[in-house]
């Protein structure tokens, strides 16, 4: 049975792969890519990795839908329901991946797979959990600093207003939005 | 601390807290969420004729149920160069999530699965509505429509991340991702009693994911209907049963997850996660009719600087307490 879903997952996780560059509308290949994503997630959570799995779906969803917004809204086509093509640079595309792809498979055939030592975890989320937090610990503080990081900054870029324009130059006056409302107005 | 490979066994160890996999369960999950769901579009009429003062009879209470008939008979709306695949997943995919995410919730010591990471689940489920009403939105080709789609994403940014944080602090304080381990963690003392926030911010995380009362701007008079401008028959039907059943889905969890599930005096398990769960959906319902309609750049605004603070040290407590 298990066997059978993660063929499934895996064939439906490769199909929506190619259709991301077969067809012709940004929605649509916004959620062929989000489709694959889930079956990627369900081949995780089969494999004995439910938490990893769920979190792929849960993560992945929200991820594609804010990366639609983007996509259609930055896409060369504005329409976005008109014929498009993820394709470009055709050749040298094929053959970065066709390269990556063999290396890929090279790498499972002649990997020295170890053989299992002790029996599955009961719960691997807790393996997960103890992994993550205890031996990776540094790697994961230093990682969410980079990452938030990034997002502050990324937003400081963005933003066009500051808190000087908001509150004046000595910080000294209410908020001046062009849009009122919300907290501190 | 407790065991996080079971989460803790607090009392009743002869009488396991949730029981998972039984056939009839299958069944009879879908069809009390739906049972729920109808009463509050019930109830929603009745109160509508009270407040408009009407005389209210049964016939009040079923009239809106005549609706459904007509619904599915009614021919669906045909637009130029609409992308009708997506439509139609979109519109299918927000009752579908909400019946999926019910799966793991415990009713009276019954779940139809009790999976290790269920609470994991019943929010990627949650998270399953963003793309639907996206969809929704995005398939008839109008603008309107997808204008409400994309409201709902902008709302969706300021409810997920204080929602995410309150159901982090109940699984902390269980030690545990189990729904099951998550309700027998509260045999002595409810989590609502002492994560008030984290429930709060549950309830306005339910009204948000239904959008319906203040988060009803997908959906607002404004946009002609948003999400729901465009759709007609078995769609429309779809889409506004999505709404009902994900808001009784979502007080089916909160019962669970904050107010001890089936535990209670006298009654058996199942009559007071009942009780429990009619008591909250009364709640969200008198909430959606009295709330208005809130703007996305407020709420955002509301949500990431009053409500995420909040919720974050709220979940600190847990943290502390139990770890």
């Amino acid at each position: 049975m298990t066997e059978v879903l993660l063929a499934v997952s895996g064939v439906a996780a490769l199909t929506g792969g190619v259709l991301v560059f077969t067809l012709d509308s940004m929605a649509r290949v916004t959620f062929a890519l989000l489709g694959s994503l889930v079956c990627v997630g369900g081949v995780v959570a089969l494999l004995g990795l439910p938490y990893l799995g769920v979190v792929i779906v849960l993560m992945m969803v929200m991820e594609m839908l804010i990366m639609a917004v983007f996509m259609v809204a930055y896409m060369m086509n504005p329409a976005g329901l008109m014929p498009m093509s993820m394709l470009h640079n055709k050749r040298g595309a094929a053959a970065v991946s066709g390269g990556v792809f063999l290396a890929l498979v090279a790498g499972i055939a002649l990997a020295p797979w170890p053989d299992r030592a002790g029996a599955p975890p009961r719960d691997s989320t807790v393996q997960v959990g103890a992994e993550l937090m205890r031996g990776q610990m540094l790697t994961m503080v230093t990682l969410g600093f980079v990452l938030l990081a990034t997002m502050v900054s990324a937003t400081v870029l963005a933003t066009r207003r500051g808190r000087y324009d908001r509150f004046g130059d000595d910080l000294d006056r209410p908020a001046h939005d062009p849009v009122s409302g919300g907290v501190g107005r | 601390m407790t065991d996080p490979m079971t989460g803790p066994v607090a009392g009743r160890a002869a009488q396991p807290v949730a029981e998972a996999g039984a056939w009839w369960a299958v069944p009879a999950a879908p069809a009390l969420l739906l049972g729920l769901a109808v009463l509050t579009v019930a109830a929603g009429a009745v109160l509508d004729a009270r407040d408009a003062g009407r005389a209210v009879t049964p016939r009040t209470a079923l009239r809106p149920l005549l609706d459904v008939a007509h619904a599915l008979v009614r021919q669906p709306r045909r637009l130029p160069a609409s992308d009708r695949l997506l439509w139609r997943l979109g519109v299918v995919t927000v009752p579908v999530s909400a019946v999926l995410a019910v799966l793991v919730v415990p009713f009276g010591g019954h779940a139809v699965a009790d999976p290790s990471v269920g609470l994991v689940w019943f929010n990627a489920m949650e998270v399953l509505t963003w793309a639907g009403l996206w969809l929704a939105g995005w398939g008839p080709n109008a603008a309107l429509s997808l204008v409400g789609g994309y409201r709902f994403l902008a709302q969706g940014l300021a409810y997920e991340l204080p929602l995410m944080f309150a159901l982090i602090s109940a699984a902390t304080g269980a030690g545990s991702l189990r729904t099951g381990a998550i309700v027998a963690a509260q045999q002595d003392l409810w989590f609502a009693v002492w994560m008030p926030v984290a429930f709060a911010v549950h309830l306005l995380g339910v009204l948000a994911f239904s959008f319906t009362g203040p988060f009803a701007y997908p959906t607002g008079r404004d946009l002609a209907g948003g999400v729901l401008g465009e759709v007609g028959g078995a769609d429309r039907l779809l889409l506004r049963a999505g709404r009902r059943l994900w808001l009784a889905a979502g007080a089916a969890m909160a019962v669970p997850l904050f107010l001890g599930g089936g535990a209670g005096p006298g009654l058996p398990a199942w009559a007071w996660s009942l009780v429990k769960t009619l008591l909250v959906l009364a709640v969200l319902v008198a909430a959606e009719r009295r709330l208005p309609v809130l703007r996305a750049d407020r709420w955002v605004e509301f949500a990431w600087v009053v409500l995420l603070p909040l919720s974050v040290v709220q979940a600190l407590v847990p943290a502390l307490v139990v770890l």
